[in-house]
């Protein structure tokens, strides 16, 4: 039998890595699950075995704040194996006005989708370095493509994310290595169903972005937007001149 | 706000809608709501106009699956079709399943639908062995046959008026395979269907019947009976997914169009083989297969009227509504006509009573289907039958109050957060 894929998903109650696992977990595979609350990730994990008997899911609990931990739990991790693909999948997504009047809540979130998300993919690039082998994956976001009043905080924290990625592809090029940027539009997920509440429209569900997602990965795709209407959208945004743009209520 | 509809597309109202997740708690929410899952309910059950819905497609999540005795246990916004795809590989089936899978197993168990097989398994809730609701206050109820027996006979049918359904543990049945051998046979009036129905339904589990309303020469038709089979290794069926892209302003079925197809299919599938293997998804879920099939009735949207007929008037009173629907020359290209087993049911306000069912659409023309709708209300109110909650849009309160007669012990149950645009209609709140 062929050695079983192994995968690490950080944030692994995120609902689109949830849905990237249904689809990877239809073989069996073994899947740790990084997470900040065991019980939420209990209940993932539950859903994965039920689908898959044959595969192996790990629950993994730790703080996404703090490097020393960061870097303790991917040599946790990989003590356990070596993993073929790291799903960075974490975040928050903070109420913008908030961060405008609390500095704090701004910190948390540059931290927690900016910060944190670069630590683990530093984290996990060395060992796959070493292995000259392995698959990482991280999920920006389209509204890292170009700041906006509504969200620049969230945006800017995913827009670090992606000249990371960028930087690492650069290194990386002469390698086995591969590092993707996964740039979401707004999904449907827990930490987007209030937006749905407030009547925003054209949430695209977990398990269509989760099919662009992993099928792009599988063809080694360096950035992928999902669903990938977003690429031919956030062309036309990137490119809006700047006295037109700022005219422009998004 | 966000504009919703439900499968019957008869309103649009803008409607506050609230994805739960597992760990909401509905005691932090203010205003009336009620649950909503695929939407897939006809009329006005699962809408509340200006006010809250809690969407619970977000709870999606398996919990145990037991394969050594076929006990299921999932949140409640998993849907039929997921729980089809992942156990009948395995050799376990829902042991009810109502005609569509795009439902999700609260809103299943709300209703307490049925299938083809009233007659040997019963509905949906006979075969829940636990729930999980929550009240708006916040408190978790956890029901089940044996402990809280009265919240789970409330909430069984209870059309989401009792709480949140959270969690379901099923019973499932045990097959071998995904195929079932069937019969399709025509039948030219009513009697003969009567007859050939009651003595199917000592050897066949899955029994239906399709009817052309349109026929006023008597009620025929062609009764499809079925069995899950055993030791069939064929390649799955390929799938043929057609969609209906949008609605016209005006129905597809109509007059001109009616008559011929009826009699057209009919036909057809009396020159068809009798007897096939069938794929389970062909079999019980035939419209699966055309994407909102709802959109063919036009922008007005349609009615589904669906009626159960007591043992001892079910000639009579199922021959009368279908005279009188033949005379209006109103009706639809699905006509379904079936009969439901002596089974105590699993629930206060289970639909189905020891007798016979008929279910017709009816493209949405105002006064003219309206009127339609009272006289086939004083056949089934002469007959002690009942209207379908998850199908109506419109029955009289009185009509309600005749049909469900253990409506006022149900009414302790109910959670005084929780309201529905049809509880207002039928239950005044």
């Amino acid at each position: 039998m062929a050695k079983m894929k192994k995968i690490v998903v950080i944030g692994g109650t995120s609902g689109i890595a949830h849905a990237c696992m249904r689809i990877w977990n239809q073989n069996a595979v073994e899947i740790t699950l990084v997470v900040r609350d065991k019980d939420k990730g209990q209940l993932i994990a539950d859903d994965l075995r039920v689908r898959n008997p044959n595969s192996i899911i790990d629950i993994l609990e730790t703080n996404f704040l703090d490097a020393k931990r960061v870097l303790s739990t991917v040599q946790t991790v990989e003590s356990a194996g070596a993993p073929d693909i790291v799903l960075i999948a974490h975040g928050s997504l903070p109420d913008q006005q908030k961060c405008e009047e609390n500095l704090d809540e701004a910190q948390a979130a540059l931290v927690i989708n900016g910060v944190s998300p670069v630590l683990f993919a530093e984290a996990f690039a060395k060992g796959m370095l070493k292995r000259d082998y392995g698959q990482l994956a991280v999920i920006g976001s389209v509204a890292g493509d170009r700041g906006r009043k509504s969200n620049y905080v969230y945006g800017s924290a995913k827009g670090l994310v992606a000249r990371y990625v960028q930087g690492m592809q650069h290194r990386l090029a002469a390698t086995n290595v591969k590092i993707v940027l996964i740039k979401p539009g707004p999904t449907l997920s827990p930490m987007t169903h209030h937006l749905a509440s407030q009547g925003a429209k054209g949430l695209a569900s977990p398990e269509e972005v989760a099919d662009v997602i992993v099928n792009g990965m599988e063809k080694g795709k360096t950035v992928i937007y999902a669903p990938k209407k977003w690429k031919l959208i956030m062309l036309i945004i990137m490119h809006i001149p700047d006295f037109i743009f700022k005219k422009i209520n998004i | 706000m966000v504009k919703v509809s439900s499968w019957g597309r008869l309103s649009a109202y803008q409607h506050d809608v609230h994805y739960l997740s597992t760990s909401q708690n509905l005691g932090r929410t203010s205003g009336l709501g009620i649950a909503y899952g695929m939407g897939r309910s006809y009329g006005d059950e699962c809408l509340n106009p200006n006010g809250k819905l809690w969407n619970t497609t977000l709870l999606d999540n398996f919990i145990s699956f037991d394969q050594a005795t076929g006990v299921l246990r999932c949140q409640a916004g998993v849907q039929l079709l997921t729980i089809n795809q992942l156990t009948i590989p395995r050799g376990w089936m829902l042991a009810v399943t109502p005609g569509t899978q795009f439902v999700t197993v609260g809103g299943a168990v709300a209703n307490d639908v049925h299938g083809k097989n009233h007659h040997m398994y019963g509905s949906f809730g006979h075969h829940v062995l636990e729930l999980t609701l929550q009240r708006t206050s916040g408190e978790i109820i956890i029901c089940s046959q044996r402990s809280n027996k009265e919240w789970f006979e409330a909430t069984v049918a209870g059309f989401g008026m009792t709480g949140v359904i959270l969690e379901v543990a099923l019973q499932l049945k045990n097959v071998d395979g995904p195929w079932l051998d069937t019969e399709t046979i025509p039948f030219s009036n009513l009697t003969e269907f009567y007859q050939l129905s009651d003595a199917s339904e000592k050897e066949w589990e899955y029994t239906v019947s399709w009817i052309d309303c349109t026929s006023k020469t008597g009620a025929k038709g062609l009764l499809m009976r079925g069995n899950n089979a055993k030791g069939i290794v064929k390649p799955q069926p390929k799938s043929k997914k057609l969609n209906v892209p949008f609605a016209l302003p005006f129905s597809l079925v109509n007059q001109l169009s009616l008559k011929p197809f009826n009699t057209l299919y009919y036909h057809l599938n009396c020159l068809k083989q009798r007897k096939q293997v069938a794929h389970y998804e062909s079999f019980f879920y035939p419209l699966d297969n055309i994407r909102n099939w709802n959109l063919i009735y036009g922008k007005k949207g349609f009615f589904q009227y669906q009626a159960a007929i007591p043992h001892h008037d079910r000639f009579d009173a199922v021959d009368a509504m279908l005279k009188q629907i033949a005379k209006v020359n109103m009706g639809s290209f699905l006509a379904v006509l079936k009969t439901f087993g002596n089974v105590k049911p699993a629930g206060l306000m289970s639909f189905p009573i020891h007798g016979a069912t008929l279910a017709l659409d009816f493209s949405n023309g105002d006064e003219r289907t309206l009127k339609l709708f009272s006289s086939l209300d004083a056949i089934v109110r002469e007959a002690k039958g009942r209207i379908y909650l998850a199908k109506d849009a419109c029955m009289p309160k009185e009509l309600f109050e005749e049909g469900y007669p253990r409506l006022q012990e149900f009414l302790a149950y109910r959670d005084a957060g929780i309201s529905s645009a049809l509880s207002r209609r039928l239950i005044g709140s």
